[in-house]
């Protein structure tokens, strides 16, 4: 009885999204409204079940933690922002989170878009045994990530042999990664609507298996 | 008090933070390991200001009668019926064992088929999105288009009975060009990124402070 009452809850929820494809309409609209609420109300819980009982509550009153308060009550500062008199001490939290973050990433960052990815982009053009188009992979590879840096510096106008043509061939490579992106994307949106379709014609309306 | 102190709790935390990164003495580690354990707790109270923005904002519609209000009792009624029933009155709707409650059901029966059909509502748009952008009328559009249309096919049965090149050349362009291309999009990435963390930690960068009060 529960799966059934979902199932048909959930075709008329997805009909309902689709209808906008007709025009926008109160039931598009009422499903719009409802999704903002759930997601927020279902994060609420996710938020409290994994980290305000474990990580603040149950320490707190297993009477072992009590430096947890501090956190407990810089978090709580966050309220503040309702009070226009004491509106600023909700700046206190945000530098904490907003600070700690930005020394945390720093490194990481570093790490993973600038070190990895120039790591990653040295490598070798040949080697014995290698088939061409992998050897010509790793020659667009290795130019074409150069040309597309030189694409995207601005300081130098891009005219001559070295900024000229690198920038030129810069947006070439671009352009076949921003075709590649699109068609990737595309393919996963298909996929998500024949989910649906699937959904509608088989679990609902019992006519595909 | 109003602006220097967080500018200096910023700055504090934030060469902290990155110094300890460097640094594997077991001092540094339990600064890491507290740390770990206060963000989330601190981070997790700023829903606060996200529930409290939207409830003031559609009560106040629903107060003043505002065009369409109607819709805000559907932004209400489950963000605070959500947590009602998972956590005061998590009862089964099957009863007994039956583990399915009312917030199990808004979120598997309204919210998922909601959410998956409003992203595969998109492939409708590219698809239109596509057939304006996708005129072969420059040599780059005609690329665009070309590694687009390779990649599709490539992915897909009928891109292997038009030939195995299809599926070979659409893997290569992922494999190397758009690669290429992704990997100078992530460099700049990454530099604005590192720049901005800068400039937030010695406080050149203080728009995050908002406007309440001066």
């Amino acid at each position: 009885m529960y799966d059934t009452i979902g199932i048909w809850v959930g075709a008329f929820f997805t009909l309902a999204i689709y209808s906008f494809l007709y025009k926008e309409n109160p039931v598009y609209r009422l499903a719009e409204h409802l999704v903002v609420g759930i997601s927020l109300g279902y994060t609420m819980v996710l938020i409290y079940n994994t980290v305000i009982l474990p990580k603040l509550l149950e320490p707190l009153f297993a009477g072992n933690h009590w430096i947890l308060i501090i956190p407990g009550l810089l978090g709580l500062l966050y309220i503040t922002r309702f009070i226009p008199s004491i509106a600023w001490l909700s700046r206190y939290p945000i530098a904490f989170i907003m600070g700690t973050g930005m020394g945390i990433g720093f490194p990481l960052t570093m790490k993973a878009y600038v070190l990895r990815q120039l790591e990653a982009a040295m490598v070798p053009l040949y080697e014995s045994g290698m088939p061409w188009y992998e050897v010509f992979g790793n020659i667009v590879m290795i130019f074409g990530t150069l040309a597309a840096l030189i694409y995207f510096f601005f300081s130098k106008p891009h005219k001559g042999l070295f900024f000229g043509t690198g920038s030129k061939i810069g947006i070439w490579v671009i352009m076949l990664g921003f075709g590649a992106t699109f068609g990737f994307t595309v393919m996963g949106r298909i996929s998500l609507l024949i989910g649906r379709i699937q959904y509608l014609l088989g679990d609902w309306l019992h006519i595909i298996e | 008090m109003k602006r220097t102190v967080p500018l200096m709790i910023v700055m504090v935390g934030g060469i902290l933070m990155m110094v300890q990164y460097f640094i594997p003495h077991q001092y540094s580690q339990v600064i890491f390991n507290n740390y770990l354990e206060w963000a989330p707790i601190v981070g997790a109270f700023a829903l606060i200001l996200g529930v409290g923005s939207l409830t003031r904002l559609h009560s106040h519609k629903i107060r003043r009668k505002a065009q369409n209000w109607q819709y805000s009792w559907a932004v209400l009624i489950p963000l605070f019926g959500m947590p009602f029933f998972a956590l005061i009155v998590p009862q089964s709707l099957g009863g007994g064992s039956d583990v399915h409650g009312v917030h199990d059901f808004l979120f598997m029966h309204i919210q998922v088929p909601i959410q998956s059909t409003m992203f595969s509502l998109l492939a409708f748009y590219i698809a239109s999105a596509a057939f304006r952008a996708f005129r072969a009328k420059s040599a780059l559009a005609t690329i665009l288009l070309l590694a687009a249309v390779i990649v599709m096919l490539g992915q897909v049965p009928i891109g292997d009975v038009l030939g195995k090149w299809l599926p070979n050349t659409g893997l290569w362009i992922l494999r190397y060009p758009n690669l290429a291309a992704k990997r100078a999009i992530m460099l700049g990435v990454g530099f604005g990124m590192l720049a901005t963390n800068l400039k937030i930690i010695f406080g050149v960068e203080r728009n995050w402070l908002g406007g309440a009060g001066k």
